[in-house]
């Protein structure tokens, strides 16, 4: 078991297997083109950067977060008529993020997460609304008291992405 | 130095990275009009994710087929009922409408008006969508191999839905009318008057650059315009749902699509769009006076009544506010039988051996390219008042339509077939 050391604490690091690593954000990205036009609702939901934020913080490698969020933002991106990129910045941010985080505090506490995913949940609206507005020129609608609940609707949706994730992570 | 390099690795990493995505980003913005840099990541990204959309999709709709076609069928008969009596009524209509049809497609005729017609649509089911709430656009499951093309017009039963934006193998991306990047040639209903449909940040839609001045009222039809060139003109687009004061010269103007955006099933991908001069129909024209005498049972056809003078005649029986092209009567002059064929707004009307002999006598037999008679429209909801301008250098004269003439006769039976066709002598 691979053990790193920060602050004298000690931090386990988990790795995903191959499958995991590839079917579980292919099936998020499909499950998010795919619910909301059976559940409108499901629109406030982004299952892509739950599973960014899922796989970063248990990996605890700033690397592979930013990677993995990369690719995963990019993937996303090809779904939507916009250029690609807008969720792909966004998504390697909250990766790199996530990751980094993951080193320092316990993210294994069910509270942690929560507040952890309304962090990243936001910080990952103000880097796509920066982006959107200012470089594509998109005209994006803000409105805090939306992604303050989409923030906590999606917090709540990743406890249970978080405890399901934790069934197939794997302690290197 | 490699000790900065190496503790400082992470975050240049990710400079790298972001750098790399920024750069792509802004190769797409300035190439966006030119070419699709990023045609190949879609492609992939799309050819992996459309097969398990059409799987699921197609595993719903065969659930939901079999549950509500072989389980579910409660109320069904009440609805059976109701949607028999609603298609009664909309059979009259219909013929009703059909000879309002004939009517306008002959004054186009006459006016030389060309239009497009949507002559060929391919039903398509919708698979996915974006998985972003910044854009809206769905994935249909029909593609290149289905011959469909960028910027066919998407439409369903109920009104426009957007058009398509990319198309690949077995899959299109459809880019609703709600997006922001969308833009449709839109125009009032009543007032004709035109603008551009645009999508807002919220997935609304709104119609821009009408100018304050205009009468708008909330409720009111929005149609396609054709002058985007993409969707053929009058197609519903949706109504009016809130009229406001802009902070330009133009007017604020909130429309409700009459598609539900949010909950596309299947559509209708327009495949082919002919562009041809109207031509009016010259047979097939239903009455409504006709189908309910045939759902009548035992109803005798009237008797021919005597011809009598023109005056009475005119009494008795209204004349028709329309004229074949090339009828060759002068409406004037000719006395009308008591019994003619109905004379709604835009029936044509017959004539008797006596009536042509007479206006044979009135007045010679025109070209056949020159009407003698303007048609005028009876009905107020006729918006083609030009014609009756312009009669006033190709026909003699123009009959002026009677009040009567909108009201739709119940009671007449059919003229007889031949003088059903009145050629000029």
């Amino acid at each position: 078991m691979a053990i790193t050391y920060t602050s004298g604490e000690q931090v386990e690091v988990y790795r995903f297997s191959l499958p995991a690593t590839i079917l579980i954000p292919l099936a998020a990205i499909f499950l998010q083109a795919f619910l909301p036009l059976r559940v409108p609702f499901f629109a406030i939901f982004d299952l892509p950067m739950l599973v960014t934020i899922a796989f970063a913080t248990a990996r605890r490698n700033p690397m592979a977060g930013l990677f993995t969020g990369g690719i995963i933002g990019i993937i996303q991106d090809s779904l939507t008529p916009h250029p690609i990129g807008l969720f792909g910045i966004a998504k390697t941010i909250v990766g790199f993020g996530a990751s980094s985080l993951g080193i320092k505090i316990d993210v294994e506490n069910m509270g942690a997460r929560f507040l952890l995913t309304i962090f990243f949940y936001v910080l990952h609206e103000v880097v796509y609304f920066v982006i959107g507005r200012g470089l594509v020129g998109l005209h994006i609608a803000w409105s805090w008291p939306h992604e303050l609940v989409s923030g906590i609707a999606n917090a709540v949706l990743g406890i249970f992405i978080f405890m399901l994730l934790d069934r197939l992570k794997q302690r290197i | 130095m490699e000790s900065v390099l190496g503790r400082y690795r992470n975050l240049i990493v990710l400079v790298g990275v972001l750098f790399a995505q920024v750069l792509g980003l802004a190769v797409q913005v300035k190439r966006t009009n030119d070419s699709e840099p990023t045609r190949l990541i879609r492609v992939w990204v799309v050819g992996t994710v459309t097969p398990l959309e059409k799987g699921l999709a197609w595993a719903q709709f065969s659930t939901s087929s079999v549950w509500h076609n072989y389980f579910y069928l409660r109320g069904v008969r009440a609805e059976n009922r109701s949607l028999k009596a609603q298609l009664e009524r909309m059979s009259i209509d219909q013929a009703r409408l059909s000879q309002d049809a004939d009517q306008a497609r002959r004054l186009q005729a006459l006016l030389g008006f060309k239009e497009k017609f949507v002559s060929q649509t391919m039903a398509a089911q919708v698979i996915g969508g974006s998985g972003s709430e910044s854009s809206h656009s769905v994935y249909i499951d029909k593609g290149e191999r289905d011959h469909i093309k960028p910027d066919m017009a998407v439409i369903t039963g109920e009104g426009v839905v957007g058009k398509v934006l990319h198309v690949y193998h077995s899959s299109s991306q459809i880019l609703l009318i709600n997006d922001q990047s969308s833009g449709v040639g839109a125009l009032l209903d009543k007032t004709r008057t035109q603008g551009i449909l645009h999508g807002t940040p919220a997935g609304e839609t709104s119609l821009d650059k009408v100018m304050s001045d205009e009468d708008v009222s909330a409720g009111e039809s929005v149609l396609t315009s054709g002058g985007d060139g993409v969707f053929p003109k009058g197609l519903l687009v949706g109504h009016v749902t809130k009229v406001g004061t802009g902070s330009d010269v133009f007017l604020n103007i909130q429309v409700r699509p009459a598609a539900d955006l949010s909950r596309l099933e299947e559509v209708l991908v327009v495949t082919k769009v002919d562009e041809r001069q109207a031509e009016p129909e010259q047979a097939g024209v239903s009455r409504g006076v006709d189908i309910l005498a045939a759902r009548l049972p035992g109803v005798p056809a009237k008797v021919e009544a005597p011809q009598k003078d023109g005056s009475e005649s005119a009494a008795v029986a209204p004349k028709s506010p329309v004229a074949k092209p090339g009828d060759g009567v002068n409406a004037s002059a000719a006395p009308k039988p008591a019994v003619a064929k109905p004379s709604v707004p835009g029936a044509i009307p017959a004539e008797t051996t006596a009536e042509k002999s007479a206006s044979q006598n009135a007045d010679p037999a025109p070209t056949a390219a020159k009407p003698r008679t303007m048609p005028v429209s009876a009905t107020p909801r006729s918006s083609f008042a030009a014609p009756s301008t312009s009669a006033t250098s190709a026909p003699k004269s123009v009959t002026t339509p009677k009040p009567k003439d909108a009201v739709l006769p119940t009671n007449r039976v059919p003229p007889p077939p031949a003088a059903a066709q009145d050629s000029p002598q």
